[in-house]
């Protein structure tokens, strides 16, 4: 027996069991390898649906536990830090045709991914939001460090509001599932939060953090949504404590 | 590091008995409860009656967030023990580099009073199996484990405890008996032990061996801590008991005469209550470490008796 061979029959769960077991009462060998054969999708399927509860939530446990065991078996974390394990179920909910019914599965399952990654993402102080209170109207060429804990993303579906709705903010029945969102999500110390963002917001924030000056990063985002306010965005970056630092603009 | 290096030195020495590592101060011969998110308030309230507690090192190697910041104030509150659940000391494969210099940053940063891990393996061609995997007591292994040991001690620059498994079934490969093979590794690398007792139970309830003769081969001068938790029961296909080391319960009333019969061996030493899978309030956990607690109290009072 090797381990290349005990870890294939690990992940296929119709194969046999691996060659070279034995037991004390001969007992069936097979029977017993399924005792790790289980520990391994389970540890991994429970690992997933911790990850992503709204998602369970929406689909159903049945049917999440059944997607996040083919997952699981063909895709198998690459290291042992399982809190990073199901950044690529989004990709594969996408692609998977019995998932369908739910369209906005898949984007759902981005938004709790970042989340994720998010909570376990470095620390860094935030700025309060009144220390923009007394900056002036050339905030437009300043450079603003955006904190390391935080994710954006945009979504042809309402994911914000169908994440809110499943923890008690808001109903399900209120939301109009055809309409677009932007999310932030943002750990400004250590409780994580979702905020949803004006249109366009979600391009003004990547450009901010590409090192963009506000300006620059306002025509970036209007030219991708004419709909972009950059005052409604910047303000609700400001109260959500993105910014970690001003560099002014060298401009005066 | 020149501490490291020095010690990789003194680690490699082929067969003969190890070098002493620098050791830590090592756990308090008192009862500890594995920590768990949900009781963090709780718990930086001030030393609960508890000895220590333990963590798995895997679930603080993210950059930053709350699993720090609860860790953070704990460890000024308690003593710590770093369990490690990922390093596949008995893979085929060389050991994770990547892996094992994120473990050294945890105890740089934590700097706990004891290190363990297990004899088993998880990781293979770059998968995590997300479970203890058994390994076949051949002579292979035992070179291979002992090598994995040395370079861990000396990657750390400290000594580790080892943790006897639970397994499900055997290899026709193994020609070493379990309690032989692990006094071995203990000898060639100087590792310390982590002699869990409930799996000393499942282990030998699934092969049909007796756990008091089990123990009472164990090289206890090396065990550092004692394990205990609850397993949940099956039976294999001729219906004989299969026990699964499942830390979703109590300690079972048969681990706990073993755990008695382990401290009359190995005198007081730190225990830990492990129950990671349907984690109950604080109290109850804290009950089974009284519970622990009674035995170290009479474990002691043997010693100075016999003294």
């Amino acid at each position: 027996m090797s381990q290349a061979e005990f870890a294939a029959a690990l992940l296929s769960p119709r194969s046999p069991a691996p060659h070279g077991l034995r037991t004390w009462n001969g007992s069936d060998p097979a029977q017993r390898f399924r005792v790790y054969r289980n520990n391994v999708v389970v540890a991994l399927i429970d690992a997933l649906a911790a990850t992503f509860p709204v998602t369970l939530a929406l689909c159903g446990e049945a049917f999440f536990r059944n997607m996040a065991r083919e997952f699981a078996l063909a895709s198998p974390p690459a290291s042992p830090l399982l809190a990073d394990f199901g950044q690529d179920l989004p990709a594969f909910i996408a692609g998977h045709e019995a998932a369908r019914p739910v369209p906005y599965l898949a984007d759902v399952a981005r938004l709790e991914a970042a989340r994720a990654a998010v909570w376990h993402a470095g620390d860094a102080t935030a700025l309060a939001p009144d220390t923009f209170a007394g900056f002036p109207s050339d905030i437009g060429e300043a450079v603003l460090k955006l904190h390391p804990a935080h994710a954006v993303l945009s979504a042809p579906y309402p994911v914000v509001s169908i994440w809110a709705a499943h923890n008690g903010l808001g109903e399900l029945a209120d939301i109009d599932l055809n309409l677009p969102e932007e999310a932030l999500v943002i750990r400004p110390d250590l409780d994580t939060e979702i905020w949803r963002l004006p249109p366009g917001g979600a391009a003004f924030i990547r450009a901010v953090g590409a090192g963009q000056t506000v300006a620059d990063a306002a025509m970036t985002a209007w030219a991708g949504n004419p709909a972009f306010e950059p005052a409604a965005a910047l303000s609700l970056a400001i109260r959500a404590r993105l910014f970690i630092a001003i560099i002014p603009g060298a401009s005066r | 590091m020149p501490r490291a290096a020095g010690t990789a030195q003194t680690a490699r020495l082929a067969s003969a008995p190890a070098a002493p590592l620098p050791s830590p101060a090592g756990l308090p011969a008192r009862a500890g409860i594995g920590f768990k998110s949900e009781h963090a308030e709780e718990l930086k309230k001030g030393p609960a009656s508890i000895g220590f507690l333990e963590v798995h090192a895997e679930n603080y190697m993210g950059a930053g967030g709350r699993p720090h910041a609860d860790l953070t104030a704990l460890r000024a509150l308690y003593p710590l023990s770093v369990h490690g659940v990922g390093l596949s000391i008995g893979g085929e494969r060389p050991l994770d580099r990547a892996h094992l210099d994120r473990l050294r940053r945890v105890l740089e940063r934590y700097q706990p009073e004891s290190f363990s891990e297990h004899l088993a393996w998880s990781t293979h061609d770059g998968h995590y199996l997300a479970d203890l995997l058994p390994v076949a007591y051949t002579g292979a292994t035992l070179t291979r484990v002992v090598d994995h040991i040395d370079q861990v001690q000396a990657s750390l620059g400290r000594r580790m405890l080892l943790e006897n498994p639970s397994t499900y079934v055997a290899f026709t490969a193994s020609d070493w008996d379990e309690v032989d093979f692990i006094t071995e590794v203990q000898r060639r690398s100087g590792c310390g032990l982590l002699l869990d007792v409930n799996n000393v139970a499942v282990t030998c309830a699934n092969h049909g061996r007796d756990p008091i003769a089990y123990l009472d081969a164990f090289p206890v001068a090396a065990v550092g801590e004692i394990h205990l938790a609850g397993y949940a029961e099956d039976h294999d296909s001729l219906g004989a008991r299969l026990l699964i080391d499942a830390h979703g319960s109590p300690v079972a009333t048969d681990v706990w005469p073993l755990y008695a019969h382990a401290l009359s061996r190995t005198g007081p030493v730190a225990t830990l209550i492990e129950w990671d899978n349907d984690v109950p309030a604080l109290d109850r956990l804290i009950a089974e470490a009284t519970m622990a607690e009674g035995y170290l109290s009479a474990a002691s009072a043997r010693r100075e008796h016999a003294a």
